[in-house]
């Protein structure tokens, strides 16, 4: 496990790389996470990109946009893509916008 | 203690219930008071006893109307927000969330899911479709140039104390 100055932890296993998101997902903190995964996502370039969200506690629909967009640049690469580990809330959420249906939400095993 | 932002006494006694409790909050539209005002919104309910799922859903909710407050009625510029909260009889919270920014031409289609008009900024549309499900009614009262007003209600559900 590997965490850079700001705190963003993520792991890199068999060309996997998965994120760990903690605390809030709102407007006010995207932008600063989507730069952060963008930038990791483009220097290991990677197999599949994993956002796992056991750690995050708050997540709105800017969560959704959030991962939405993580979603089309990894496609974009040829990067497959999943999340991980959503709490019930934040399940409610993904539920909400249908993100079953694009997105593989796993439950358990990282990287 | 001011109270003249009831409007109309003399309608509002007829149409709308008793007020138990009521708390005002005004701030900037600045994206670091999003947390602020889902925070108060999820204290203030406290006073309920709510479940888990209902507070995150309160928080979810009121996340919502003030981040559009900030990124589409005052368009990331500054302005004010003002945020009411309202304990009304038989656990039931009224929340509204007000600016005074650009407004909304056509609200009905703003409320479509997937619906958004800054689909550069990540947007999801799901905003409105989120207070919508995550709360029991939803009114949205805007103008173009006037400002927008959303109103949401929900009532909590009544558990036994040892359940939590
Ligand atoms: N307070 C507001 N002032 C002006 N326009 C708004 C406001 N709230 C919502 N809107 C409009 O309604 C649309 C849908 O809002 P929403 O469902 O939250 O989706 P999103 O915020 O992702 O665009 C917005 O794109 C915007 O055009
Ligand atoms: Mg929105």
């Amino acid at each position: 496990m590997q965490t850079n100055e700001r705190g963003l932890r993520w792991l890199e296993t068999e060309g996997s790389l998965t994120v760990y998101l903690e605390g809030d997902i709102d407007h006010h903190t995207a932008q600063t996470i989507r730069s952060r995964i963008d930038t990791r996502l483009f220097l290991v370039r990677p197999r599949e990109l994993v956002l796992d969200l056991a750690r995050v506690n708050f997540m709105d629909s800017a969560g959704l946009g959030l991962i939405l967009g993580r979603f089309t640049k990894a496609s974009e690469l040829g990067v497959s893509f999943r999340l991980n580990n959503p709490n019930r809330h934040i399940q409610k959420i993904l539920d909400l916008a249908g993100m079953e249906r694009l997105v593989p939400i796993t439950v358990g095993k990282t990287g | 203690m001011e109270k003249n932002h009831r409007t109309e006494p003399a309608e509002s006694a007829r149409t709308e219930p008793r007020v138990l409790n009521e708390c005002r909050l005004t701030f900037p539209s600045l994206s670091a008071n999003e947390g602020y005002a889902r925070a108060c919104a999820a204290a203030f309910c406290a006073q309920l006893d709510p479940t888990a799922t209902e507070i995150s859903d309160i928080k979810c909710a009121v996340s919502e109307a003030v981040t559009n407050a900030i990124v589409h009625g005052y368009r990331d510029t500054a302005g004010e927000i003002i945020m009411t909260l309202r304990q009304l009889p038989d656990r039931v919270v009224k929340i509204e969330i007000r600016d005074k920014g650009c407004g909304i031409a056509n609200v009905e289609e703003a409320r479509t899911p997937l619906y958004t008009t800054d689909p550069a900024g990540e947007r999801s549309g799901m905003g409105f479709t989120v207070m919508e499900s995550f709360m029991d009614t939803l009114r949205v009262v805007s103008a173009p140039g006037r400002g927008t007003k959303v109103t949401m209600t929900k009532k909590f559900t009544c558990l036994p104390r040892v359940r939590r």
